[in-house]
C-alpha cells in the first residue's frame, strides 16, 4: 500500500510539469495583451516599452522557465491588476473556496446519500419516485440559476441571507461568517447531492438483488444489519464519485462564486481571465489542476482501503 | 414674568447649539457602495481601473494639485483649486506653470504635505532612476499628462512644472497626478505594496481596512483641509460587485446603499420600492471612429453625413430604457466647447439615401461597412443590442453594417495599433467609447495627425491641416474664455464634416436607498462621496 502510495505520489510530478506547461501555453495563446491589466490610457509606443520593462518582450519558451522557477521557489510573483503577491491572494480565494466546497460537500453528501440508499432500498415506491425526480431536477438545474432564484427568494425577497461577498468577519467560526456562505453552499450543493443520490440509489438496487443479500436473510440477520453490509458493499463506488464531485466542487464553482462575488479560487480565475492577469491567472489555473491530481490521488487510496479487492500495489 | 420668558429663551438656545453641534458630527452608519469595478483599483496614489478607479481610490483617498468642481449637477464640471490654491503660465515663457501651494495641508499620517512633495510624487511617477519610481503608477498616468516635460522646486510652497510645448490645457493634465505620502513610503521600508495595504494620502477619506477583491473600508479625515468637503459619513465601505443583478439583489436586500449601472430592466422595480435613481449626462461618447485611410469610403464626406443620418438615436435611448442621451457631436450642448455645428445630426433616412446616391451607391452596388465590436467593455453601454440596432438603421438605407466581435481588450489593443492593423481584423472601424474629459481626450489626442499610432490614439488615421492648426492654436490660447470658444469652433468643424458617427453619452445611471442623502450627480466621470451619508 505503501508502495502504492509513493508511486502515486511520484506520477503527480510529470503530471504538474504537463500541467504548468498546458496551462502557460493556454494563457499566452489566448487574445489579448499581459499588460493591459496595468495599463491606464497608453498609447502603442509607451506599450512597447512597458512589455519591455516586465519582461513580456521576451521569447515564450523563457517566460516559461523564468516562471516555472519561481513558482518552484515558491514566488508566484505580483498581481498585475493589483499589484498585491499572488501567493497570498491564492491561499486566501483557496481558504473561502475551501469554505464553501466543504460546507457543500457535507450537505449534498449527507442529503445525497441518505435519500440514495432510502429510495434504492425502497425502489419503486412513492419514496423512490421523490427521490429520484428531484434528484433528476438536481442535477439538470444550472447551479448559476439555482443561485440566482435563492438569492431572489432568501436575500430580495426575505431579507433573511445576504447575496454579495464573504461579509467583514475575520474567522469562519462566526454567524456573520456562515449567514454569508449559506447561499452559495446550497448552491453548490444541488448537483453534487442529485449526482451523489443517484449513485447511492443504482449501487444500493445493485448490491441489494445480489446473493450474498438473500444469503444474509436466509441467516436471519436484521434488516438495519443487512442495510449495513449493503452500504459498506456500496461504498466505493459511491466514494469514487464523491472524490470527483469534491473535485468539481474545489474547482468548478466559477459561476457560482461570481453571482455571489464570494471571493474564492473561481471568482479569482474569473476576474484574472477578464483583466488577463497572467500571473494569477496561471498560479490559480495550477492550483486547481492540482486540487484535482490530489483528489484523485486520495480517493484512489481511499478506494483500496474502502475495497480490498482492488489490490493496486 | 422674566423668568417665564428666560426659561424658553435658554431652552431653545440649548437645543440650537445641540443640533448645531449634531450636525458637525458624521452619521454614524456606514455609506456602503456597490462598484461595477471587479476588483478594488489599486490604493497606492495612482489608481488602475479608468476613470472608476479614481472615482473611487483615487479623489477619495488623494487630492491633486487641481481638483475638479463636483458639487453641481447642471453646468459642466470645471477645474478647482486642489492642493495647488493658484496656478499660472509664466507669460515670458509659456512651457513653464507656476503652481502655488496650498499651506496647512497634511497627510493622514500627520506629515506636512510641501513642493518637496509634489517633487517627490512627480519623480514617482516619472523618474525612472529615482528610488520611489513605480512602473505601475506611471503606467496609469503617463498617456494623460503628455505635456509634461521638467519639475522644480521653488520654494516650500511653490513649484514649476515645464512642458515640452506651449500646452493651455496643462492645468486639466495635472489633474490626473495624485500625492502620496513621501514619510508614509519610508516608513513601510520604501515598499509600494506595503504602502497599498496602508496608503495616506490628503484626500476626504483615509483607508481603514483593505480587503484585496472584497471591500475597501474608508474612514473620514476630519482634518481635511476643505472644511466644505469634511465627509458627512463616518465611514465609506466599497465593494466591488461587477455582476448588475448581483448589484441590484445586494441594494434590494438591503447590503449596500447605493449602486452604480443598475441594470436597466431593474429599475422600474428600484423606483416602486422607494429606491432614488439618478442619471446625468458626462463626458463620454459612444461612437464608431471610422478609417480615413487610402481607399476607405469613409473619405466621402457625404458618405459620413449619410451614416450619422440613417440612425435612429431617440430609438437607441428608448432602448436603453431611457438612460442615454442622443449624440449631436463629440461633447454634449452643455458642453463649453460644443460651439455652434451646422449640421444637425438628426434621425432622416431620406437624407441619408439621398447623399448615398450622390456619393455613388444604390441597391446594385450598396455601401459595405465593418466594424470591430465588442461584447462589454468598461463605457461600451449594452454593444450587442446598440450596435445590432444600428445594422437595422444602416440597412434601411441600403448600407450593409456587418459587425466583427472580439473581446474588450483587443479592441483595445485595436485601437492603439490603428486602423489596418492586423489586430483589426481588416475592419474599417470600431465601437469604443471614449471620455471627453479634457480637451485633451476630447480632440487632440484623438483628431491630431500627430497623434497617429503608435503616438496616438487617432485610430482612423485622420489627417486635416485645419484641424492641427487649431489643436495647435487651443494649446497656444491661455485665456480660458478664447481657448473654450476655439475648442468649439474646433468641435462645429468635427461635426460639419461628421468625422465620426456618434451615436449616444451615457448617463451613468446610479440607484440609492432612500436614506442615502447629500448626493449630487455632477456631470463627470468623478463623483464626490463626501457630502453623501446615510441618514438613520
Amino acid at each position: 500500500m505503501l508502495k502504492y502510495i509513493l508511486r502515486r505520489v511520484l506520477y503527480t510530478i510529470p503530471i504538474a510539469i504537463g500541467v504548468s506547461l498546458v496551462v502557460f501555453t493556454l494563457v499566452h495563446l489566448a487574445p489579448g495583451d499581459p499588460l493591459s491589466a496595468v495599463m491606464g490610457e497608453v498609447d502603442q509606443k509607451m506599450l512597447v516599452e512597458m512589455r519591455k520593462s516586465f519582461g513580456y518582450d521576451k521569447p515564450l519558451p523563457i517566460q516559461y522557465v523564468v516562471w516555472l522557477g519561481n513558482t518552484l521557489t515558491g514566488d508566484m510573483g505580483y498581481s498585475l491588476r493589483s499589484g498585491a503577491p499572488v501567493f497570498p491572494m491564492l491561499m486566501s480565494a483557496a481558504k473561502n473556496t475551501m469554505a464553501i466546497g466543504v460546507a457543500a460537500a457535507l450537505l449534498g453528501f449527507v442529503f445525497g446519500i441518505a435519500a440514495g440508499m432510502i429510495a434504492g432500498y425502497n425502489h419503486g415506491t412513492w419514496l423512490d419516485k421523490a427521490v429520484s425526480s428531484t434528484a433528476i431536477a438536481g442535477v439538470s438545474m444550472p447551479h448559476y440559476w439555482l443561485a440566482i432564484i435563492l438569492v431572489i427568494v432568501f436575500s430580495v425577497q426575505l431579507g433573511w441571507l445576504p447575496s454579495v461577498g464573504a461579509g467583514s468577519a475575520d474567522s469562519f467560526w462566526s454567524w456573520e461568517a456562515w449567514r454569508h456562505m449559506l447561499l452559495p453552499a446550497l448552491a453548490l450543493a444541488a448537483i453534487p447531492g442529485a449526482v451523489v443520490a443517484r449513485t447511492a440509489r443504482a449501487a444500493v438496487m445493485e448490491i441489494l438483488s445480489m446473493e450474498f443479500v438473500e444469503a444474509l436473510r436466509a441467516r436471519g440477520l436484521s434488516e438495519r444489519r443487512i442495510l449495513l453490509h449493503v452500504a459498506r458493499n456500496a461504498l466505493p463506488t459511491v466514494l469514487a464519485v464523491m472524490g470527483l464531485q469534491f473535485a468539481h466542487l474545489l474547482a468548478g464553482s466559477i459561476l457560482v462564486e461570481t453571482v455571489f462575488t464570494w471571493p474564492g479560487t473561481g471568482y479569482l480565475l474569473n476576474l484574472a481571465i477578464f483583466d488577463r492577469d497572467m500571473p494569477v491567472l496561471q498560479a490559480t489555473l495550477m492550483l486547481l489542476a492540482l486540487f484535482f491530481v490530489f483528489t484523485n490521488l486520495v480517493v484512489d487510496i481511499l478506494q483500496a482501503w474502502a475495497d480490498p479487492r482492488i489490490n493496486r500495489a | 414674568m422674566i423668568h417665564c420668558l428666560v426659561r424658553p429663551l435658554v431652552y431653545t438656545i440649548s437645543v440650537a447649539a445641540l443640533v448645531a453641534s449634531s450636525s458637525a458630527l458624521a452619521q454614524k452608519r456606514p455609506l456602503r457602495v456597490g462598484m461595477t469595478l471587479s476588483e478594488i483599483s489599486t490604493t497606492s496614489g495612482q489608481p488602475n481601473g479608468g476613470f472608476e478607479g479614481y472615482r473611487f481610490t483615487g479623489y477619495t483617498i488623494y487630492d491633486a494639485l487641481i481638483n475638479w468642481k463636483l458639487d453641481d449637477a447642471k453646468t459642466a464640471s470645471g477645474l478647482a483649486p486642489g492642493l495647488a490654491t493658484e496656478w499660472s503660465v509664466d507669460p515670458k515663457d509659456h512651457t513653464k506653470w507656476i503652481f502655488k501651494l496650498r499651506k496647512g495641508v497634511k497627510f493622514h499620517d500627520g506629515s506636512d504635505f510641501n513642493a518637496d512633495a509634489v517633487i517627490w510624487n512627480l519623480d514617482k511617477c516619472f523618474k525612472k532612476d529615482a528610488p520611489q519610481y513605480d512602473a505601475r503608477q506611471q503606467a496609469q498616468v503617463a498617456g494623460r499628462i503628455l505635456s509634461i516635460k521638467s519639475w522644480r522646486k521653488i520654494d516650500d510652497y511653490a513649484v514649476e512644472l515645464t512642458t515640452h510645448a506651449p500646452d493651455s490645457t496643462f492645468p486639466y493634465q495635472v489633474t490626473y497626478v495624485l500625492y502620496s505620502s513621501p514619510a508614509q513610503y519610508e516608513k513601510l521600508g520604501r515598499d509600494w505594496n506595503k504602502f497599498s495595504a496602508q496608503p495616506s494620502g490628503t484626500g476626504p477619506f483615509r483607508v481603514e481596512r483593505l480587503a484585496p477583491r472584497e471591500r475597501l473600508e474608508l474612514a473620514r479625515n476630519p482634518n481635511y483641509w476643505d472644511a466644505k468637503r469634511v465627509a458627512k459619513s463616518e465611514r465609506l465601505i466599497l465593494l466591488p460587485i461587477p455582476e448588475a443583478t448581483t448589484r441590484a439583489s445586494a441594494l434590494l436586500s438591503g447590503q449596500v446603499d447605493f449602486i452604480e449601472a443598475p441594470p436597466p430592466d431593474f429599475i422600474p422595480r428600484l423606483k416602486q420600492q422607494g429606491f432614488q435613481i439618478t442619471s446625468n449626462v458626462y463626458p463620454h461618447i459612444w461612437p464608431y471612429f471610422m478609417s480615413f485611410k487610402e481607399g476607405s469610403p469613409w473619405r466621402d464626406v457625404r458618405v459620413r453625413k449619410a451614416v450619422n443620418l440613417a440612425i435612429d438615436r431617440p430609438g437607441i435611448v428608448k432602448l436603453l430604457g431611457g438612460f442615454a442621451e442622443p449624440a449631436v457631436g463629440i461633447v454634449d450642448p452643455s458642453s463649453p466647447w460644443f460651439g455652434k455645428p451646422t449640421f444637425g445630426i438628426k434621425h432622416d433616412p431620406a437624407a441619408a439615401r439621398k447623399l448615398l446616391a450622390e456619393a455613388g451607391y444604390s441597391a446594385a452596388k450598396p455601401l459595405a461597412l465593418k466594424v470591430f465590436v465588442s461584447p462589454s467593455g468598461s463605457g461600451q453601454m449594452l454593444p450587442k443590442p446598440m450596435n445590432e440596432y444600428i445594422q437595422q438603421n444602416l440597412k434601411q438605407v441600403g448600407i450593409n453594417l456587418e459587425l466583427v466581435t472580439a473581446d474588450w481588450e483587443q479592441l483595445r489593443n485595436c485601437r492603439r495599433a490603428g486602423a489596418g492593423a492586423p489586430v483589426c481584423q481588416g475592419t474599417d472601424g470600431i465601437n469604443n467609447s471614449s471620455a471627453t474629459v479634457d480637451p485633451f481626450s476630447a480632440f487632440g489626442r484623438i483628431y491630431s495627425s500627430k497623434a497617429i499610432p503608435p503616438a496616438g490614439f487617432n485610430y482612423m488615421h485622420f489627417s486635416d491641416p485645419k484641424v492641427d492648426a487649431m489643436v495647435e492654436r487651443v494649446q497656444t490660447t491661455f485665456e480660458e474664455k478664447k481657448r473654450d470658444q476655439l475648442l468649439g469652433e474646433l468641435h462645429a468643424y468635427l461635426v460639419d464634416n461628421a468625422v465620426d458617427v456618434w451615436v449616444v453619452h451615457d448617463v451613468g445611471p446610479r440607484a440609492l436607498s432612500s436614506r442615502v442623502r447629500g448626493w449630487v450627480q455632477a456631470k463627470h466621470w468623478f463623483q464626490d462621496l463626501a457630502p453623501v451619508y446615510v441618514a438613520d
